[in-house]
């Protein structure tokens, strides 16, 4: 038993030190500010990033790096998930609403490469996938989704309305979900990749958003939206057995990796926090917390917290590199990450005061850019209701 | 407290009253032996006589048993086989014999000396106690330790505080002893007439730090005059041998005390939880002991000795709050309300979860705290985090495990009221164990 990492990521940390410091925190604020413009630094960012990928397996930032990798050695391994995760979590240290909108690392991609074969591999690489799921009638509960999808001869006619997509009018290629027959539930769900330019699919909107700014996230509408039948991935029979699980798999894939973002995010705050009161508390982790001061004390909690959090992603990742079933740890890391994540920014914002909640510094941002990662990829409420599920053996339909 | 006239009568009456209750009632032992048990007595009772301590061969060096070789050094949850055997059977144990005795031993104030003999014959303390001087252990694992002391946690804390408690001294005695320390003690701890054993540090006072004690040690001409008064000490009656933190030119160290030293007096003292291990104060006037009774030499680390005290607690905090979890779960699904279970509104599902979360989160803390120090390395930040989260947790588990059983909860029928109770002192405790 052991639970630090391994020497070989130190490479990897260091580099996304490095990437934060030198290219994500300078723009920082500057796409803050200017929401819905592109980052055109990040082209430069994704293409290092791309030569690091083809290099040395697994040390990547993007979410394309989460799919379960064959075991080819036997024994405990750091892998792939394990790596995805320091990564993301030294980028977002950086910044999380870039991390969302770097180019080729969407989390469409992760998408297709849980699912996709071994064609639509080959034909989908280094293209930039975006995930259109949530509608605007339907959120938490993606089984309901109403986007439709006809078979029409070697094609799929899709009909409806995606919102939230990240990344939707910057990304090559959107990964639909769409049901083939709402009335056979969640078995007739699949998703399909559609191609920017396909006639019919129309970026309608790019939201106003409290945080995460860089990332656009647009609203697409599908309207008679003809797509072939070899870009539907996964199985195109309505399987009821297997029912939901083909799309949902991907989410224990990359629950742990949006917990990375929220460690990384938090721990911006924490490091900045800390640095900023350094004058007026001293840390030394020996006197008890109840003799410190209150700043003190919050610290410690904060810290512990953060650990906390960190650990229980970095359990998921091992997990999911081991072959491991994860995904309640999965739900467990993305719950407690969240939420840490969102308490301690704000936090950090109260403990620093007018330097906190003011625009010189990056902390009020970070306490905006926090909210969403308790939000997205399964609110906190959703991630308890699966930990509760599993831990009491209660079907869906039991607790609803 | 100054009473005025309305107060003093107050008293009055309810001095009178509650007597001619214990009459009618014919309590009057039970209340005796509380009283004996009580501050009232003070300081009367001797402790335990102990036996005399004699080398039976003398260490040249300090016997120091190595980490256990791990294979490579990365993230690794999983534990040895060996560890795992051990687990199975200490786990069989606390499930089949711990747990059903609790109740009984929390009342009882202490741990019933027939479970405590079928606690040894886990063979726990040879563990603990080097080859060179008769005992088993080759290697010096704490991750080991602290899996042990999780699972004893699982049947009860309280009786696993009492089991732990002799072992803790032994490995203390293992990891700082000096070669005359180890020589003249360690083989004690496989008498067959089983030694007891305690560490004191904690001292009876509001915000105690461990850094700044208030017992002292003054040296002499030929070893060290101790003065002041320990609390929260386990097996307060039964341990003939105590290990005493105690302030030494301004610096804290540890002192080996025997019980049967002149000065030393004890009183039991029971508290709100973790009453089977007979917890007490220690009183210290005047004692004298020799030079060789400091614990360790210059490299002795007080931080160090302090985090394996803490993290002990730490971990049986993880046994305690997972045997919550294991009871809530077939008691919300079982118990209806409104026409269903309980667990399957999301008020009380999510509560469960959130158990499920925070110690899932405490044991990660923990397991990297100790699983550091094992390596030899730094570890002090870790264990402090792993202290703070699974201080506020374990509490926080505590008070919703019996919250989930509404008033069935707050009575002795369910063990969660118990558990509520030895949960509050892991935010407490600085002594008592070693990992």
């Amino acid at each position: 038993m052991y639970l630090e990492l391994p020497k070989k990521f130190k490479v990897l940390t260091d580099m996304a030190t490095n990437l934060s410091v030198e290219m994500l925190r300078p723009i920082s604020r500057k796409y803050d500010r200017a929401e819905h413009d592109y980052p055109k630094e990040l082209d430069l960012v994704a293409s290092m990033l791309d030569g690091m990928n083809d290099g040395e397996g697994g040390a990547g930032v993007g979410a394309d790096q989460s799919k379960q990798k064959n075991q080819e050695k036997t024994g405990i391994r750091n892998g792939a998930n394990m790596a995805a995760c320091v990564g993301i979590q030294g980028f977002c240290w950086g910044d999380v609403g870039l991390l969302l909108t770097l180019p080729r690392q969407g989390l469409g991609n992760a998408a297709i490469g849980a699912v996709a074969n071994e064609e639509q591999a080959k034909r989908f690489a280094g293209k930039w996938a975006a995930m259109a799921i949530t509608e605007p009638g339907t959120g938490s509960d993606s089984a309901n989704i109403s986007t439709t999808a006809k078979k029409d001869g070697e094609y799929y006619v899709l009909n409806g309305e995606k919102i939230y997509v990240t990344a939707g009018a910057r990304a090559d290629i959107i990964v639909v979900w769409a049901t083939l027959d709402k009335s056979a539930g969640r078995a007739a769900i699949k998703s399909f990749a559609v191609e920017r330019g396909t006639p019919g699919m129309e970026v309608t909107r790019l939201e106003k958003k409290l945080g995460i700014k860089a990332s656009d996230t647009a609203a697409i509408s599908f309207s008679d939206c003809r797509v072939h039948e070899s870009n539907l991935l996964g199985n195109p029979e309505i399987d009821t057995k297997k029912g939901f699980g083909g799309v949902m798999q991907t989410f224990d894939n990359t629950r742990p990796l949006v917990a990375a973002m929220a460690v990384g995010v938090a721990k911006a705050a924490l490091d900045r926090t800390k640095e900023l009161m350094k004058e007026c508390t001293s840390c030394d982790y020996s006197s008890p917390i109840q003799s410190v001061t209150s700043a003190e004390a919050e610290i410690y909690r904060m810290e512990a917290e953060w650990e906390a959090a960190r650990l229980l992603t970095l359990q998921a990742a091992w997990m999911a590199d081991n072959g491991k079933p994860n995904s309640m740890e999965a739900s467990m890391a993305k719950a407690k990450a969240g939420r840490t994540c969102n308490s301690i920014t704000l936090k950090c914002v109260e403990l620093c005061g007018s330097l906190g909640y003011g625009e010189d510094e990056l902390l009020e941002k970070w306490s905006r850019d926090s909210k969403i990662l308790d939000i997205f990829e399964g609110t906190q409420q959703i991630q308890q209701l699966i930990v509760a599920r599993r831990l009491l053996n209660l079907s869906s339909a039991e607790l609803k | 407290m100054s009473r005025d006239p309305l107060g003093l009568a107050m008293a009055t009456m309810s001095r009178l009253a509650s007597s001619a209750w214990v009459e009618k009632m014919g309590l009057r032992p039970t209340i005796e032996k509380l009283t004996y048990q009580g501050t009232k007595t003070g300081f009367q009772a001797m402790g335990a006589a102990s036996r005399q301590f004699k080398s039976v061969s003398q260490l040249l060096r300090p016997e120091r048993l190595e980490a256990p070789a791990q294979p490579k050094l990365q993230f690794d949850l999983s534990i040895t086989e060996e560890q795992q055997m051990m687990r199975d059977s200490v786990r069989g144990f606390a499930t089949e014999v711990l747990r059903p005795a609790a109740g009984a031993n929390d009342e009882a104030c202490e741990m019933d000396p027939e479970l405590l003999k079928q606690a040894n014959e886990l063979g726990l303390t040879y563990f603990a106690v080097p080859e060179n001087l008769g005992g088993a252990a080759t290697e010096r694992s704490p991750v080991t330790s602290m899996l042990i002391a999780e699972d004893l946690a699982y049947g009860d804390m309280g009786l696993a505080v009492a089991i732990l408690s002799t072992i803790g001294v032994a490995n203390a005695l293992t990891h700082w002893g000096t070669a005359a320390q180890q020589s003249k003690y360690l083989p004690a701890f496989l008498d067959e007439n089983t030694l007891q054993a305690a560490i004191a540090v904690n001292e009876q006072r509001p915000l105690f730090n461990a850094d700044q004690l208030s017992t002292t040690a003054q040296e002499t001409a030929d070893g060290y005059v101790l003065n002041g008064t320990k609390t929260l000490v386990p097996l307060i009656d039964k341990a003939e041998l105590f290990l005493v933190a105690a302030s030494l030119d301004g610096k804290p160290r540890v002192f080996i005390v025997e019980s049967g030293s002149e000065g030393l007096t004890i009183a039991s003292k029971p508290n709100m939880g973790i009453r089977a291990a007979a917890m007490g104060d220690l009183d210290l006037a005047e004692v004298k002991v020799s030079k060789e009774a400091l614990l360790g030499d210059d490299t002795f680390d007080y931080q160090a000795f302090i985090n394996f005290a803490r993290l002990g607690w730490c971990a049986l905090a993880v046994g305690t709050a997972q045997a919550v979890l294991d009871y809530v779960i077939p008691y919300c699904n079982e118990r209806v309300a409104f026409g269903e279970p309980i667990s399957h509104r999301q008020a009380v599902a999510f509560m469960i979860a959130n158990i499920g979360i925070e110690l899932n989160a405490m044991r990660l803390m923990t397991q990297r705290a100790v699983a550091l120090a094992e390596q030899g390395k730094p570890f002090a930040r870790e264990a402090y985090l792993a202290r703070v989260l699974c201080a506020e947790k374990a509490m926080e588990i505590g008070t919703n495990g019996v919250q989930l059983l509404g008033g069935h909860g707050f009575t002795k029928e369910h063990p969660v009221e118990l558990w509520y109770r030895d949960l509050r002192a892991i935010a407490i405790m600085d002594g008592g164990l070693q990992l």
